[in-house]
Order: structure tokens, then C-alpha cells, then sequence
């Protein structure tokens, strides 16, 4: 792979082009658009976790002034369309799929039951008020144990659990038998979820005439969401465009296909009126995406002196009432993760995915990753301790050698390829983060009552994949005023690619990022795309647009040759001219210009494949400090240290990273989506889901590496958008242990909300 | 979570805001700064036919400090109290337990009348009207009445105000330069309601000792309520850590807090102990060795 | 029940007279009946901040106030915060120059109380300046550059300060 080498622009903490909108008031979300005739829906959903739907009472609510329509599954197309797979459609998982709308049963609190058109959101909800639902209830599921109780969430299937596979490599069972030292231990993680602070909104407009759907609000994924929703309307794919506005965060929750991306294009279809629908925080907090939901029961195998010899695990993802398109992406991640940087040549790993009437699981940053990591690093600080090792040496014994890359760890899941990691200098990365963190001199304050607090420290390393295929595609069109726009397929989610892919296309093109606009806005303007998710979107996105630009410039010169009647091989394209060895020089705006009207705009298209990810990686370490009267845990000091391969903008790549370390804080201390035993959400508003806020996380650092460039990819890049969230529980729960160690208090379970420390010290045994 | 229907007025004067509040007869809500109204409002946990917008009615926003205690107007806001020069000094409890509630926005609009009146158990103004027995002063169509404070806050979300009553004063008892206090609150996140707070108060005889000691706690029970055990406890003796530490157990072991999401009760039992022995120090100037909560 | 009232204010220097419902909330009156859709509304419960705006100068949360109740009232949104000339202003400027937005969602309500803090307290320090801000969330930046735009602000709201006191 050729490394694309300029660096005018790329590796410049160049201010942000998209930020002069957002700070004056003039971003676009979509629920500042406006449209003539505009309607507004709101959607019923059942209060009851788990039952059969007796009847429906719509009249009182129908009669109701100002409502235009309640939709509900009698009034769609029969079968009732479900949501496909995107990630990884296994067999296994079609019987577990979400129809759009319920029609017989409910399956979780939440759960569209009808949709609500009125002419505003308040009327839909007067509406709302008054409709009656009869559910005959059946015995909710919500415990791990999910086939004990008899009770199906899909009585064709027999079980709740959806699937159930196994991967091994090595000799795991012969590891075991002949070892020195094991350890088993379980662990668990709470479910929680993104919560962007945009929640989910679309506005869709039919054209009867043309019989045409324009959809606002898409993310993430339009090319793929376009397709299924073709498929359901039963429309031709160019009929439908899915156009990205503003979008306040994705996080991996934002753009998946959810009910109600059917749902509004099609009362938008059936009233011939533009629809608005905008989810509140209530409804988010209980329809959007939940994850993180995971526990595990792992086993390590060493000698005496430290060597790992085995892994095994059990790894149990809490999938909710549906699986939806991301499949079974988060359990297997924990479990193809479950290994992480480490030489372990006997692995063994189950997966089991249960379903629960709880609000369907999807990907979340890092999906996997965040508990993998704090299953895998918990496991071997026990194991340190127990072989009265310092943990930082069992993991320089352990860590694999930058010799040893690229480095394979088989196939972690029968449907998945053999993952290799790529380039690295794992030990670089650790050793760094190790001494700013100051680990030799805080070696003494481990587990010391300080001022009336135990003070900690903990490390944990990671391995992070990003940059998934099979592809990205974009498309340069030279402007009739000379200026450049590029078309991407990748999503815009705040994570600054207006500005980094200027900078890639400034450095490839020779031309300032204000010669270039970045239009990431519709389908329409690319034939085909995948999107933002996996880390992928500079990665994959970023080489497309590389792509691209070296495609326009090879066109930009054969026409400038035509033009100025030279050889291509006498011209050059530099600083907005193609100009000749031999004198003569051309525009882009003359060349713009020259073009006849039947030719139209001069435009190229750009396309990266890759079929591989590639892996980023670091260390993180965290000091932290406990108060046993009360539970409260202090971050004294926290460092975050990563390769991301290639920055092409700093300043970005830090926000990225410590963004992603808040979150991660908040998945350790604070976000819990809580349910009862009937499979209640108790946590349906901000007053109970709890996030990070300026004042709890004040001492965190970054530091991104350029140590080893990624293989895969022209820019070299590594993924940088979730590294900083996935070894986050896995560095706090090692310095929460290292901190409680004399009291024997050891986190296996998260949150470590105060309550839960308090007991860990107080209430063990 | 839209508003439900509801109507909207402005009385000009207090008697025109009680004669709706009559002629709807428990089917209006008084609103003043919002801040607690408008969220039930939002999850249409309340259904009013009318809001009467009292947030403009005159001379109800006054702090005066007297020699007989400081005097808060129904419509004081966190902010003016913040802000009152004096009030620090005048009654140092009240000042710090206001500094715990919400947040910036929230401080500017918020009143400690609509506090009192909403009455969660977990929040800090109508705590420390109980624990001080401060004078709520209501007026209805009877005309005023004063009522004492820990006979005004009867439960969750429960007050002793009649359907066509206002609170106009919240008056608090003179406070003694030379008293002692404590206030220690633990919340999740700053700014958050107080999964359990501790304020206590006492003054010394002269031979140093505990008289009239005030022990006023959020979190036990559906509302804050005076641990009497542990006042009883303190009475007549000399304030030092060993004090401290019985009065923690004391408290940890007479609180009876129920479970909710956010804290199991043995947890919050304890931790009711842990703050009362933190006011306690803080109120001697004794150093735990701990750190703040 | 609800019924239209009609409200006279000021939102940045411009004067309104508009109908307002009785049952909007003060957000929703901003940005459906006035199109200023600048102010975000992130929660509708009072917790995130996102829908913070100035009311005579003090920073609120919109979404807890009631249409009705903004009458007569001088209103600044983000739409406001720009210098008369247009250009951005000393604290947009920190923003930028601090990568302290990520998605944008949030920015509008954060900009809004820094701006009301630096106007009333331009010394206020990081301490306070967290104090204040913990009332408005943020998922994407995890508030460090947030912190240090505001903190570089100081300096122009300081000299703004100044030189209105010696007018």
C-alpha cells in the first residue's frame, strides 16, 4: 500500500469549518426544518413489557380535533414488514427480527403499537391520552436465566436464546488441564446506552406525482437504510432520498433502522402530507438503542512466573426483545475482543445471545470492546496478585512484541474472518503511559488510606479494530465558479470530517480547504455508500476521498491538455492552475467554464476497498481515590495513550479521544438503565439516567501516538473515534481494586455508583 | 412530553390570584419561578385546567434580615438570596444549604415559596424549614395565617396549604451569632437532589456544652424529619470526635430509609450516619480525617 | 382550554409582537412561532441545558418557562451572541479556536450561560466556571476545551467590562 505523503494540511489542528454555523444558531437538526403543510407524529407504545395486545380503543382519540390519522398494524401492508439485519444476518437471528409496528404481541415497554398524526406534537399526545390498550400480560423475561421460566418472547422458537456459538483456537483444554495457576471469575456490565443529546427525528415528504419520498433525519447509514425502506415501500431505490441534515451525535445509536423509519415515510405516503415525527427524551430513553448490557465468566491459565497459557470464556449479551441490525455484533465483539493485545496461543470462547423484554440492544461505541476489556484486565490483576506479581510486569510479559506482529488470533466466531493485528508497538504505547502516569512513583501510595481515602492505580491495554470494508465511495464535481464538491458516502455526526476531509483532498488537490465544500448531505448525490461506524469514516472514508481527488486531478489535466493543446506529461496541477512546462496555465474556473452545457458539470467519482480492519491500540491508567464511608470514587489523574497511525487533525483526534473517555467514565460510574422485575424502565428520564457533567471528570489527558502507520490504507490512518472509551472500565475497576485491595473488595460489576462500592467494602462475603 | 391543554392568567394582585384559585376549585395550579411545576407538567403528571402566574405579584420577593430572624418573600430566588450580602452572616445554615440547590439557570428562577410548596422530600429549602422551624406565612381566602414550619411539611410532595392558599413568608428564628452548624449533603453529581443531607445546629452552654440541639436529616423517611435520638444524645455534652462518631452510629442506627434506584437502605442508613458525624465536626471545627463530601 | 395570548418582547434588539398558546413552552415559542431555531431542546424536563437562553439577563432554561410568562421580556439567544457587525464574538472565537463543539446539539446552550457568567463575573475561575457549566451537558467533549474557551474568554469580556464602566 502506497502511503500518501504530503502533509501540508493533513497533521494540522486546523480550526473547524462546520463550527460557524453551530455557534451562531444556524445549524440545521432536523427538527429546525419546516414544511409547508407539515404535520406532526407521535407514537403509541405499549407500557407493558411483555403480552398479547386484546384491543385496541382509537375513537375517543380519533375524534379528537386536529388529529389526521392513527395508524396502526390493521392499517399496514400485511405481512408487517421487519427490520433486516445489517451486520452480520445470521440464520439464527430471523425469527427474532422486530416487525415495524406490533400487531399481536408486545415484546417491551416501548414498543410502537400506532402512530399518531396531528397537526402538532401536543395534540398527538392529547391523542395519545386518550387511547385504550388492552394487553393480557405474560411473564416478562429479564433475568440471565432467560428459558428457566417457560416464558417465550417467540413461542415458535422454543428459547430465548437467539444463539449460541463457540471458537476456539489452540489447545485451550490441555492449557488448563496442565496449569500451573487458574483463576475463574464472573463479571458483569450494566446496561446502558449513548444518549446523544439530539434525540432521533425524521421529516419525510411524498411526492404523489412523481411517487417520490424525500426522508430528513437520516445518519450513519442512508445507503443501506434506503434500501430496506425501498424494499418495504415496495418502491424502486431512486425513489427514495435520504438526505443527512445537522446531526447532534451518533455514538453508534443514531441511524440504525428503527420502526419508525418506516413508520413516517409511510403515514407520510398515506396523508400526502409532509410528516415531522421528533422523539422526546422520555421515548429515547426507552426506544433508541440500549447496550452494554454483557456479563461473562472468564478463566485464566498461567505459570507461576506470570506466562499466560490460556483464556476461556462464557460471554452472555443481553440482546432485548428484538435483534435488530446490528445482529449479534455486541456479544461477539466482547467475545472476538475477550483476548485484546495480549500472546495467548489457547483461546476458547462461547457467545450466547439472550433475549429479554427490554428495549432491543444495538452497537454503542465500542461496542464489545468496553466490556471484553474490563472482563480480560480485571481477570488479570486477580491473577497478579495471586502469583505476587506487579501488575504492570504481567502485562510486559504478556503483551505480544512488536516481532511478533502481524499477529493472528484465529477466528473468534465461525462467521467471522481470522482477525490479524497489523503494526504496533504495544510495549511503546504501555511504557509511555506508564510513566505519565507515574506508575514507579505511585507505587507506594497503592492501597493506602490517604487523608481518609484508599488511593489506586490501574492500567489496562487494548486492542481497537476500525476501518471496515468492504468499501466507501465520493465524488468530485468541479463547480462553475472553479470551487470543488465533494460528495461523500461516510456520515456526518460531529465528528469533524468537513474539516479533516478538506484537509485530505486540500493536500491531494494543492488547493486551500476553502476551494473545497464537503457534501455529505444525500443519497442522491452518490450512487452508493456505507457510511460512519467502526471508526472507518477517515480510514475508509478518508482514502475514498483520496481517491477521488487523485482521479479528478488525473481529469483536470486531460482536460486542461485538450484545452491548452499540451501533452499531459508537460502539465501540472498546482494551487488552482494546470499549467505547462512550456508557459500557458489553465483554471478551474476556466476550465469549469469551457465545459459545454450538454457535458455538464465535470465530475469523478472516487472509491476505496478494503477487506480488512486495521487495529489501533494503547494503555490507559487511572489514579483514583475511594472514600469507604461513603462509596464515592475520586479520578484523581487519568491518561489515555493510543496510536491512531496517522492524526490528520490533532485537535480533533484529542476531542475524539476525550469525548470517548467521558463517555466511558459515565458507563463506569454513572449511565445505568435500570428495569424492575416486571421489565419496567425506571430510568425513563435525565433525573434518574445519569450523565457526566462538568464537574465530575476534571483530571483526564490524552496523548495520541504516530508510532506505526496502518497497512490497509494510503493515509495510514487507524481508527481514532472509540479507542478512548474501550479499556475505560478496565482501567478504573484495576485502580478501584488496587485502591480497596486491603479490604478485599474486588469490582466484578459495574456501575461503581457509590452505593455499590459502599457495599463492596462493607457487605462482602 | 408536551404541556396538556391548559388555560393561562396573570392576577395583577395576591386576592385576584386566590379568587381563581377558588373559582377553579383544585383544578389550578399557582406557577412562579416553574422549575419544579413545569417538568410534572411535562410528564403530564399533573393536568390543571389553568396556571396562575404568580411570579410578578409585588413586594412578595423581599429578604429582609431583622434582629427577629431573617424574613424570605415567597418569591425570592435562589439567585437573591446568593446575593443578599447579609445572609450570609445572618443565618450561615440556610446560606449553605441554598448554595447545594440545581444549577445555574435553575438558581435564577427558582423560589423558595414554590420549593417549600412543591415539598420533595429529598430537597434542601423546605429540609431546612422543618429543621428550623421556620413560620410559613399563607394567605387564602380566610385571610393570613402562620403556620410552623415542621407542621407545614407533612409528607412527599404533601404541604398543610389549603387549595386557596399562597405562601407569602417564610420567616426563620433569630439565629444566635455564637451558635454552631453543619451542613454536609451527598448527591450523585453536583447540583443533583441530595440522596442525604445532614443540618445540624446547637448552641453551647457556658461551660461549652450542647443546648438546643437541632439535628435535621434528608433521606430517612418521605420527608426530612429531626433525629430526636441522636439531638438527645448530643444534649448536655461537650462536642469532640468521640461524640461525633456515637452520634454517627446513633443515627445510622434510628434512620429507617427505604430502598429506591439510587441507593439501597442499609447503604443510606449509613450514610446518614457518616454525614451527621461530618456536620457535627465541622460545626466544633474537628478534622476527620476525611475529605468533603 | 389553552387559547392564544398575545406577548410583546425583545429578542436580540428586535421587538416582537406575536401570539403565544398558553400550553408552549417559552422553547417551543422561540423556535416554532419565531423560527429561531438557534435554542435546542434536548430534555424538555429541565436537566440538560441545551434550551438555556438570557431572560433580562439571566440565564434560563427555556423549556421551564412558559411562553406567556416571557412577555416583556429582553430575550438573547444564540442568534444574539455575534458582535453587531456580524462577526463572531470573543467567546464563539475560544470556542472554535478550542475545538469545544463536537456535534454542535449543546453549544447553543453553553455559549448562552458562559456568556451571562463572563458578563456578570469575567474573573470567575476554572472552579467556577465548571460550578456553572455542570448545569448544561455535553455527550461529545467531555467539557476540557469547553473549559479552557471559556477561561480564554475572560479576557475580552474583562475589557468589555471596562470599558462599559467607564462610559
Amino acid at each position: 500500500m502506497k502511503l500518501f505523503q504530503s502533509d501540508k494540511l493533513i497533521g494540522l489542528s486546523l480550526e473547524r469549518l462546520e463550527d460557524e454555523r453551530f455557534l451562531t444558531g444556524k445549524g440545521q437538526y432536523v427538527a429546525d426544518l419546516d414544511e409547508p403543510g407539515m404535520l406532526h407524529a407521535a407514537i403509541v407504545r405499549s407500557t407493558v413489557a411483555h403480552g398479547r395486545i386484546v384491543r385496541l380503543g382509537l375513537d375517543a382519540a380519533r375524534a379528537l380535533p386536529g388529529i389526521h390519522a392513527i395508524v396502526t398494524a390493521a392499517d399496514i401492508q400485511q405481512p408487517i414488514p421487519t427490520i433486516p439485519l445489517r451486520l452480520v444476518p445470521l440464520p439464527e437471528f430471523e425469527p427474532y427480527r422486530q416487525p415495524v409496528i406490533a400487531s399481536a404481541k408486545v415484546r417491551y415497554v416501548g414498543e410502537p403499537i400506532a402512530v399518531v398524526v396531528a397537526d402538532s406534537r401536543a395534540l398527538a399526545e392529547d391523542a395519545i391520552d386518550l387511547v385504550e390498550i388492552e394487553i393480557e400480560s405474560l411473564p416478562p423475561v429479564g433475568d440471565r436465566d432467560v428459558d428457566a421460566g417457560g416464558s417465550f418472547l417467540f413461542e415458535e422458537t422454543g428459547t430465548n436464546v437467539a444463539l449460541r456459538y463457540h471458537a476456539t483456537s489452540g489447545d485451550p483444554n490441555g492449557a488448563f488441564v496442565a496449569a500451573e495457576y487458574t483463576r475463574k471469575e464472573m463479571f458483569q456490565i450494566q446496561r446502558h446506552t449513548a444518549a446523544p443529546m439530539e434525540t432521533r427525528g425524521l421529516l419525510a415528504r411524498w411526492d404523489e406525482s412523481g411517487q417520490t419520498l424525500k426522508l430528513f433525519g437520516a445518519a450513519k447509514v442512508p445507503y443501506f437504510n434506503r434500501r430496506a425502506l425501498a424494499r418495504m415501500m415496495d418502491l424502486p431505490e431512486t425513489s427514495l432520498e435520504l438526505i443527512e441534515v445537522d446531526v447532534g451525535g451518533g455514538f453508534g445509536v443514531r441511524g440504525e433502522f428503527y420502526p419508525e423509519d418506516f413508520l413516517i415515510p409511510f403515514v407520510a405516503r398515506q396523508l400526502g402530507r409532509p410528516v415531522s415525527w421528533i422523539e422526546d427524551r422520555r421515548e429515547h430513553l426507552m426506544a433508541t438503542n440500549h447496550s452494554r448490557e454483557v456479563g461473562a465468566t472468564v478463566e485464566i491459565a498461567c505459570t507461576r512466573d506470570g506466562k499466560i497459557t490460556g483464556l476461556r470464556g462464557e460471554v452472555f449479551g443481553d440482546m432485548g426483545a428484538y435483534i435488530r441490525t446490528n445482529g449479534g455484533v455486541v456479544p461477539t465483539a466482547a467475545g472476538m475482543f475477550l483476548q485484546g493485545p495480549y500472546r495467548i496461543a489457547n483461546v476458547d470462547v462461547t457467545v450466547l445471545a439472550l433475549m429479554t423484554n427490554k428495549t432491543p440492544v444495538g452497537t454503542y461505541r465500542g461496542p464489545g470492546r468496553f466490556e471484553a476489556n474490563f472482563f480480560r484486565e480485571r481477570l488479570f490483576d486477580m491473577a497478579a496478585a495471586d502469583l505476587e506479581i506487579d501488575p504492570a510486569e504481567f502485562r510486559r510479559i504478556n503483551l505480544i512484541r512488536e516481532d511478533e506482529l502481524p499477529y493472528s488470533i484465529g477466528k473468534r466466531a465461525p462467521h467471522l474472518p481470522e482477525a490479524i493485528y497489523d503494526t504496533g508497538d504495544y510495549h511503546a504505547a504501555f511504557e509511555r503511559c506508564l510513566k505519565e502516569i507515574d506508575w514507579q512513583g505511585k507505587a507506594a501510595l497503592q492501597g493506602r488510606l490517604v487523608d481518609g481515602r484508599y488511593q489506586g492505580v490501574g492500567i489496562a491495554s487494548f486492542v481497537e479494530s476500525g476501518g471496515a470494508g468492504p468499501k466507501e465511495t465520493s465524488r468530485f464535481v468541479l463547480e462553475k465558479d472553479g470551487s470543488v464538491t465533494i460528495a461523500v458516502g461516510s456520515s456526518l455526526l460531529g465528528q469533524g470530517l468537513e474539516t479533516t476531509f478538506s484537509q485530505i483532498a486540500g493536500d491531494a488537490l494543492n488547493l486551500p480547504v476553502s476551494a473545497l465544500r464537503i457534501d455529505h448531505g444525500s443519497t442522491a448525490r452518490l450512487s452508493d455508500g456505507l457510511g460512519s461506524y467502526h471508526g472507518r469514516s477517515i480510514i475508509v472514508g478518508g482514502s475514498a476521498v483520496l481517491d477521488g481527488a487523485e482521479k479528478f486531478r488525473t481529469a483536470v489535466i486531460e482536460v486542461a491538455a485538450n484545452l491548452l493543446g499540451r501533452p499531459n506529461s508537460e502539465l501540472r496541477f498546482e494551487n488552482g492552475l494546470v499549467a505547462s512546462e512550456t508557459g500557458g496555465s489553465i483554471s478551474l474556473a476556466q476550465i469549469a467554464a469551457s465545459r459545454r452545457p450538454e457535458e455538464g458539470l465535470l465530475a469523478v467519482d472516487g472509491i476505496f476497498l478494503v477487506n480488512k480492519p486495521t487495529y489501533s491500540y494503547g494503555t490507559h491508567a487511572a489514579h483514583v481515590a475511594v472514600d469507604p464511608d461513603t462509596g464515592r470514587v475520586e479520578v484523581l489523574d487519568y491518561i489515555a495513550v493510543e496510536d491512531v497511525g496517522r492524526a490528520i487533525n490533532p485537535m480533533i483526534v484529542s476531542g475524539q479521544a476525550i469525548g470517548a473517555l467521558v463517555q466511558g467514565l459515565g458507563g463506569v460510574f454513572l449511565d445505568h438503565l435500570i428495569y424492575d422485575d416486571q421489565c419496567q424502565l425506571l430510568t425513563a428520564s435525565f433525573v434518574d439516567y445519569l450523565m457526566p457533567t462538568a464537574t465530575d471528570f476534571p483530571s483526564l489527558r490524552n496523548i495520541a501516538l504516530e508510532l506505526r502507520l496502518s497497512p490497509t490504507n494510503p493515509l495510514g490512518a487507524k481508527s481514532a473515534g472509540e479507542g478512548g472509551m474501550v479499556p475505560v472500565a478496565a482501567a478504573i475497576g484495576n485502580a478501584v481494586g488496587a485502591a480497596l485491595k486491603s479490604l478485599g473488595a474486588q469490582p466484578r460489576t459495574l456501575p461503581l455508583s457509590p452505593s455499590r462500592v459502599w457495599s463492596l467494602i462493607h457487605e462482602r462475603g | 412530553m408536551k404541556l396538556p391543554d391548559l388555560d393561562y392568567i396573570r392576577p395583577q394582585t395576591l386576592t385576584e390570584a386566590i379568587d381563581v384559585l377558588v373559582a377553579y376549585d383544585g383544578e389550578a395550579k399557582l406557577i412562579a419561578g416553574g422549575q419544579s411545576l413545569m417538568p410534572m407538567l411535562a410528564f403530564r403528571l399533573l393536568s390543571p385546567k389553568i396556571l396562575i402566574d404568580i411570579s410578578r405579584l409585588p413586594g412578595l420577593d423581599q429578604i429582609e434580615v431583622t434582629p427577629g430572624g431573617v424574613r424570605l418573600g415567597a418569591l425570592a430566588t435562589w439567585r437573591d438570596i446568593e446575593r443578599h450580602a447579609e445572609l450570609k452572616i445572618a443565618h450561615p445554615l440556610l446560606a449553605a444549604a441554598i448554595s447545594h440547590i440545581a444549577h445555574y439557570q435553575i438558581r435564577n428562577r427558582g423560589t423558595v415559596g414554590g420549593s417549600l410548596a412543591h415539598c420533595d422530600p429529598a430537597s434542601e429549602f423546605p429540609a431546612l424549614v422543618t429543621t428550623c422551624n421556620a413560620d410559613v406565612v399563607i394567605v387564602g381566602l380566610e385571610g393570613e395565617r402562620i403556620v410552623k414550619g415542621a407542621e407545614f411539611v407533612l409528607g412527599a410532595m404533601t404541604t398543610g396549604l389549603a387549595p386557596d392558599e399562597i405562601i407569602t413568608q417564610i420567616r426563620f428564628p433569630a439565629w444566635p451569632k455564637a451558635r454552631r452548624w453543619g451542613f454536609e449533603e451527598f448527591a450523585r453529581r453536583r447540583g443533583d437532589f441530595a440522596m442525604a443531607a445532614a443540618a445540624v445546629f446547637y448552641d453551647l452552654d457556658s461551660a461549652h456544652r450542647v443546648v438546643n440541639p437541632h439535628i435535621g436529616v434528608i433521606g430517612e423517611a418521605d420527608r426530612a424529619i429531626r433525629l430526636k435520638q441522636v439531638e438527645d444524645l448530643l444534649a448536655g455534652q461537650e462536642v469532640d470526635r468521640q461524640l461525633a462518631a456515637k452520634a454517627r452510629t446513633m443515627g445510622e442506627q434510628t434512620a429507617q430509609p427505604s430502598d429506591d434506584i439510587h441507593a439501597p437502605a442499609n447503604y443510606r442508613k449509613a450514610l446518614i450516619g457518616v454525614l451527621i458525624e461530618r456536620a457535627l465536626a465541622a460545626s466544633a471545627g474537628i478534622q476527620l480525617s476525611t475529605v468533603a463530601t | 382550554m389553552s387559547k392564544k395570548i398575545d406577548i410583546s418582547l425583545t429578542v436580540n434588539g428586535e421587538r416582537y409582537v406575536h401570539a403565544a398558546d398558553t400550553r408552549t413552552t417559552f422553547a417551543d415559542f422561540l423556535r416554532n412561532d419565531l423560527r429561531l431555531t438557534g435554542t435546542h431542546i434536548g430534555c424538555e424536563q429541565g436537566v440538560c441545558g441545551a434550551c438555556t437562553v438570557l431572560v433580562d439577563g439571566e440565564a434560563v432554561r427555556s423549556c421551564l418557562m412558559l411562553a406567556p410568562q416571557a412577555d416583556g421580556a429582553s430575550v438573547v439567544t444564540i442568534e444574539g451572541l455575534c458582535e453587531p457587525d456580524g462577526e463572531l464574538g470573543v467567546l464563539q472565537r475560544a470556542f472554535r479556536k478550542h475545538h469545544a463543539l463536537q456535534c454542535g446539539f449543546c453549544t447553543p446552550g453553553i455559549l448562552t450561560t458562559a456568556h451571562a457568567l463572563l458578563t456578570q463575573e469575567p474573573d470567575a475561575d476554572e472552579d467556577r466556571i465548571r460550578d456553572v457549566l455542570s448545569g448544561n451537558i455535553c455527550r461529545c467533549t467531555g467539557y476540557i476545551t469547553i473549559v479552557q474557551a471559556i477561561l480564554e474568554a475572560r479576557e475580552g469580556y474583562r475589557e468589555r467590562s471596562r470599558s462599559t464602566a467607564m462610559k
